[in-house]
């Protein structure tokens, strides 16, 4: 049941996007992210959607696996279509009763929804290609700098990963408590929304007391092997820019680049009147 | 020379009533002298609540005597300063198997000890290849602990510690939570540990099939040391064993009540094998 679940959403490939350094791809992501703010043009976008395809395609994972982000989003996507194709004045194209739709409010729809899409596309690339373990490294070695104004990086990462570690052990253990308490008769599924709420309290209660039990036998282990702090403590596995991380930060510049380009490309001809 | 060395060790827990006033006081651990030497492998038994896990949580410093003194390999666990030297000299695997492993994949957890001692990469792979194909875990290097069984998430737990290259292993009750599969397992790990490369185990059960094997055996009960010796001097006193409510062997429960009927069998039978080796014995001085 519960224990089937895997943990984020890595799919696991043998891919180039897959072997890049996490920083690489946290890089990559940010710098698509500013550039779908940064430049609105027509042309922009269809440059960003040429990159997007192409990266897609070189990470193997199956695009339907891109999609399952867009499952989470649908309302928010939806709403904010509808409060844009209804709601921007300006040419009337269709009038139904009281509510009109603009050319205006048709074209900044389809944008927001294509924004939006490519947001969860293009970070849901990085969480598919990177185990998250891999990902609090990249984290901690990139927020490095910022333990110079003392911003705990490496006790944040090593949380990260401890959570990590522990969800599917509390899960298992939720499942466990679950049919304990069923079987002594404690009830679920029944009920409004605030019964259920309730129910779960003979749930959460001894999944409260063993995480902290839990919390407590861990950290005596960690104190036992030595563990006081990042300092002074090496990395079994450094990150390592390899060749090919210093070539992928060269095509997101070429990336950025293009993409001014295509923007230049996009004002020029509106302020010639070619579009 | 004694690795560890225990004087007049004692040590109080403080129970605290609900405005946090110290309401009694709880003397875990009382008095005891320990020594082990280098390369031993020593057992302590003990019942629930004998304190044998609070003395255990010493040598690591985990704890500090409220009385008394013990020294680890030479340094007081009492100095500060020591600390992370004392926890690398004797390194501690706990009950709970899930409980202990950090990381999210086998090698990972093992070349966490190392990683905390500041080592270069390097030395740490090799040190997690040594530790694992010591414990027979190499295989598994690759694979996420959620997805062991009880007895090898003990054995990752075992490395993890090996590879710190302590000079003495303190196991508190490793086979507790494991099936008895996942506890021969774990039990042979140890034995062949202390074999192979010589590391003074300390091994804390109440399970008496993994005593037998030990050098050395120390019965707690009441915070005390009330028994010391080889599991044969020990095991020969079945009935003080009973009156602490602790179990004996089967072997040498069998041997206990032959020799109540009148069979002249010797004391401090351990093992099946040695039991039918000794009623051959009496079958052909009869016959």
């Amino acid at each position: 049941m519960l224990r089937d679940m895997t943990l984020g959403q890595y799919y696991p490939a043998n891919s180039v996007i897959h072997r890049l350094d996490p920083r690489v791809k946290l890089a990559g992501t940010l710098v698509f992210i500013i550039s779908l703010f940064a430049f609105r043009s027509a042309e922009a976008y269809v440059a960003a959607t040429l990159a997007l395809v192409a990266v897609i395609r070189i990470s193997k994972v199956p695009p339907k696996f891109m999609m399952r982000g867009l499952k989470s989003i649908i309302m928010l996507l939806m709403i904010t279509v509808v409060f844009n194709l209804f709601l921007i004045r300006g040419t009337v194209v269709v009038r139904i009763w009281k509510l009109t739709i603009t050319k205006e409010g048709i074209e900044t729809a389809v944008f927001m929804a294509i924004r939006l899409i490519y947001l969860i596309v293009g970070s849901s690339i990085m969480t598919l290609t990177t185990t998250p373990n891999n990902l609090t490294d990249g984290l901690e070695k990139a927020l490095r700098p910022l333990n110079k104004i003392r911003v705990p990086v490496h006790d944040i990462a090593m949380m990260m990963s401890i959570a990590l570690r522990f969800i599917p052990i509390l899960m298992e253990e939720t499942d466990k408590i679950m049919k304990a308490q069923m079987a002594r008769g404690a009830d679920f599924e029944s009920g409004n929304l605030i019964q259920r709420a309730k129910n779960m309290v003979p749930l959460l209660v001894p999944l409260f007391i063993s995480a902290f039990r839990r919390a407590n036998d861990l950290a005596m282990a960690m104190e036992a092997r030595g563990y006081r702090g990042g300092e002074g403590r090496t990395k079994m596995k450094p990150l390592v820019y390899a060749h090919r991380d210093r070539m992928a930060y060269l095509v997101m510049l070429a990336y950025l680049l293009v993409m001014f380009g295509a923007n230049r490309i996009g004002f020029a001809a509106r302020i010639f009147g070619l579009s | 020379m004694s690795i560890i060395r225990g004087r007049k060790l004692s040590y109080e827990y403080q129970r605290l009533d609900e405005e946090g006033n110290p309401e009694s006081t709880i003397r875990a651990v009382d008095g005891v002298d320990l020594d082990v030497q280098e390369g031993d492998f020593v057992a302590i038994l003990g019942h629930n609540g004998s304190g044998k896990s609070t003395l255990a949580k010493h040598i690591n410093a985990i704890l500090v005597p409220t009385e008394g003194t013990l020294y680890v390999d030479g340094k007081d666990t009492r100095d500060e300063s020591q600390i992370w030297e004392i926890r690398q000299t004797a390194g501690m695997v706990f009950q709970n198997p899930d409980n202990q492993i950090i990381g999210t994949i086998v090698d990972e957890d093992v070349g966490f000890g190392p990683e905390n001692m500041g080592m270069p990469s390097e030395a740490i792979w090799k040190r997690v290849e040594e530790s694992l194909k010591a414990v027979g875990m190499w295989e598994y290097r690759a694979h996420s602990p959620n997805k062991l069984s009880g007895g090898q998430k003990q054995r990752v737990a075992i490395a993890g510690v090996v590879a710190m290259r302590p000079k003495c292993i303190v196991l508190d009750e490793p086979t507790a939570m494991l099936d008895p599969n996942g506890r021969k397992e774990v039990v042979r790990t140890v034995q062949e540990l202390n074999r192979k490369e010589h590391v003074t185990v300390l091994l804390i059960t109440h399970y008496m099939e993994e005593v037998i094997e030990a050098d050395k055996v120390i019965v707690m009960d009441q915070g005390k040391v009330v028994m010391q010796g080889t599991p044969k001097e020990i095991f020969s006193h079945v009935e003080e064993l009973k009156a602490r409510r602790l179990d004996v062997p089967q072997a040498t429960l069998v041997a206990y009540e032959l020799q109540k009927k009148g069979l002249p069998l010797p004391d401090g039978i351990l093992s099946m094998a040695e039991l039918a080796d000794e009623l051959e014995k009496l079958r052909g001085q009869r016959g």
